[in-house]
């Protein structure tokens, strides 16, 4: 063998190897970025499917029909010995809210949706942060994100007839036992005829830290108090807006209150479980009033810029590890970045044209 | 022209702690917006703290480099290697100063602070708003896939040097270890 031979020989290896180094970066990372798929349920495929190939241009995937509120939540004090958070110290902490209906449809009608819900964002002068979305049944109908996104699959109107499919609807929830407490909600459930004689969950467990470190578990509700009544006589239930009409009415001079009634887990609950109720004896403390003074149509409003990440906190909270709770955090990033692309290039487009 | 070899061991030091930080970030970043298990969670909270460290560490060693000597590239390179050199060697400092920097206004427009490790929180810099928010989130990204890209580009050309011209340039970055007789 001669000695060039020898040496090109060398030089292919070397070529090889770092063929082979880059190459495996290069996979790596596309891997990493789901190119190839495989990672199980992402975010993107959540949205995709609340989308249903009908993406509403700026308007959040689901729940996307509302309206902006300003209020304010008068703490009682009753959850500082639970909590650090400022929030729940005595004293009053304004707040941006919003009533939505479920349904990714921004002209749906009001009074059709199955599910209603409160959404609340605080920001206090010291930098704290605290936002929630709440809605009207009282636990989730499984316990894990992809379960989650197979029954949002099975509840989706069919395109060939128009409507879901009966008999997937029940094959699985006879599959998942765990929907028990759900369908028995849905069950006795009679939505009212306004947002502010309904009662909306937190769903999933968080946990309050207090002084001394010690963590406790809680669930929250905002619980009307205003009782339920039929429909104002000039607002038509056929209309289309007829909840928001209902509410100005109702803001029109006067106030919208709830109260926060937050309840204690005790041992025997498992607090990173959304599809169980807890028992009706267990400790519930009023933690005070959200008094909701003003509303305001959500384009252009205060609430349309937020993102109700039920995983934005204050100091004296956490998150469980509820797999559905963390699930929000990104399946939420990712309606808010694709809202938040359509804002910025509609806008650039509007500036180009002018 | 300067005589150094290779870079001083700071520079050296930096170098493979940013390059491990920001690698592990890339991925950690890709990986984290798709995902709905509850790691992301915590994820999200570790990259914005360790966003910060990158930031505070690209900032050390430009100013590093105003103090110290630089080996010279190997002289038989060509004008166009020479000037490919020095351009991904800039891009590479303005996609490190870019990436944490967008990250940081991407949260502010998102009406949230960075914080970092749950100690202390960065200032706000931009009002909250869904416009800022689209171009920060989204220059985030394109930022991130560039600095993944010149990185490539980068291993690339480190390994040609090292392995296939066997020059001055890949040593000069690596610790010399004494060699066992």
């Amino acid at each position: 063998m001669s000695n060039t031979t020898d040496k090109s020989g060398s030089m292919k290896k070397r070529y090889a190897v770092i063929f082979l180094l880059i190459a495996a970066l290069v996979f790596g990372f596309l891997y990493a970025a789901g190119l190839f798929g495989g990672h199980g349920t992402t975010a993107q495929q959540f949205v995709n499917l609340q989308e249903n190939n009908k993406p509403q241009f700026s308007f959040r995937r689901a729940h996307a029909k509302g309206v902006c509120l300003a209020g304010e939540f008068v703490s009682s004090g009753a959850l500082a010995p639970y909590s650090t958070s400022e929030f729940f110290q005595e004293g009053s902490q304004p707040f941006v809210g919003r009533f939505s209906i479920a349904g990714g449809n921004p002209l749906a009608p009001d009074l059709a949706a199955p599910v209603r819900s409160l959404a609340l964002s605080f920001a206090s002068d010291s930098g704290q942060r605290w936002r929630t979305a709440m809605n009207t049944p009282p636990v989730m109908a499984v316990r894990t994100p992809e379960e989650f996104y197979q029954q949002i699959q099975v509840l989706t109107p069919d395109p060939a007839t128009g409507k879901p499919d009966g008999e997937k609807i029940k094959a699985f929830f006879a599959a998942h036992p765990e929907t028990a407490a759900f369908t028995q909600w849905k069950q006795n459930y009679t939505p009212t005829t306004s947002f502010a004689t309904e009662q909306y969950h937190s769903i999933n467990a968080f946990y309050l830290i207090n002084g001394k470190g010690q963590r406790q578990a809680v669930r929250w509700a905002a619980v009307p108090q205003a009782s339920a009544q039929p429909m104002a006589t000039d607002i038509s239930a056929s209309d289309r807006d007829a909840l928001q009409l209902e509410l100005a009415q109702r803001l029109d001079g006067d106030t919208v209150r709830f109260a926060l009634m937050v309840t204690l887990a005790d041992a025997s609950d498992d607090e990173n479980n959304p599809t169980i109720a807890w028992p009706a004896e267990r400790t519930s403390i009023n933690a005070g009033t959200l008094v909701i003074n003003a509303v305001q149509p959500q384009q252009g409003g205060a609430c349309d810029g937020i993102n109700f990440d039920p995983l934005v906190l204050p100091a004296g909270m956490e998150a469980t590890a509820d797999p559905i709770l963390n699930a929000r955090g990104s399946a939420y990033a990712e309606s808010y970045r694709r809202r938040a692309r359509e804002v910025l290039l509609e806008q650039n487009a509007a500036g180009a044209k002018q | 022209m300067n005589n150094v070899k290779a870079f001083p061991t700071s520079a050296k030091l930096m170098h493979w702690l940013s390059a491990v930080l920001i690698i592990c970030m890339l991925f950690l970043g890709v990986s984290m917006i798709q995902s709905l298990a509850t790691w992301q969670n915590s994820a999200i909270k570790l990259h914005q703290s360790f966003g910060v460290l990158v930031l505070i560490l690209v900032c050390v060693r430009l100013l590093n480099r105003l103090f110290i000597q630089t080996p010279a590239l190997p002289s038989d390179l060509s004008a166009m290697q020479h000037f490919a050199a020095k351009a991904t060697q800039i891009l590479m400092y303005l996609l490190m100063i870019a990436l944490p920097v967008s990250g940081w206004l991407m949260r502010n427009a998102a009406g949230l602070p960075v914080s970092v490790f749950g100690l202390f929180e960065l200032p706000i810099l931009v009002d909250a708003g869904m416009k800022a928010y689209g171009f920060y989130r989204e220059l985030h990204g394109v930022v991130a896939w560039s600095l993944f890209g010149v990185i490539v580009l980068h291993i690339s050309a480190a390994l040609h040097h090292g392995l296939i011209r066997q020059d001055s340039v890949l040593p000069s970055m690596l610790f010399k270890f004494r060699s066992r007789k």
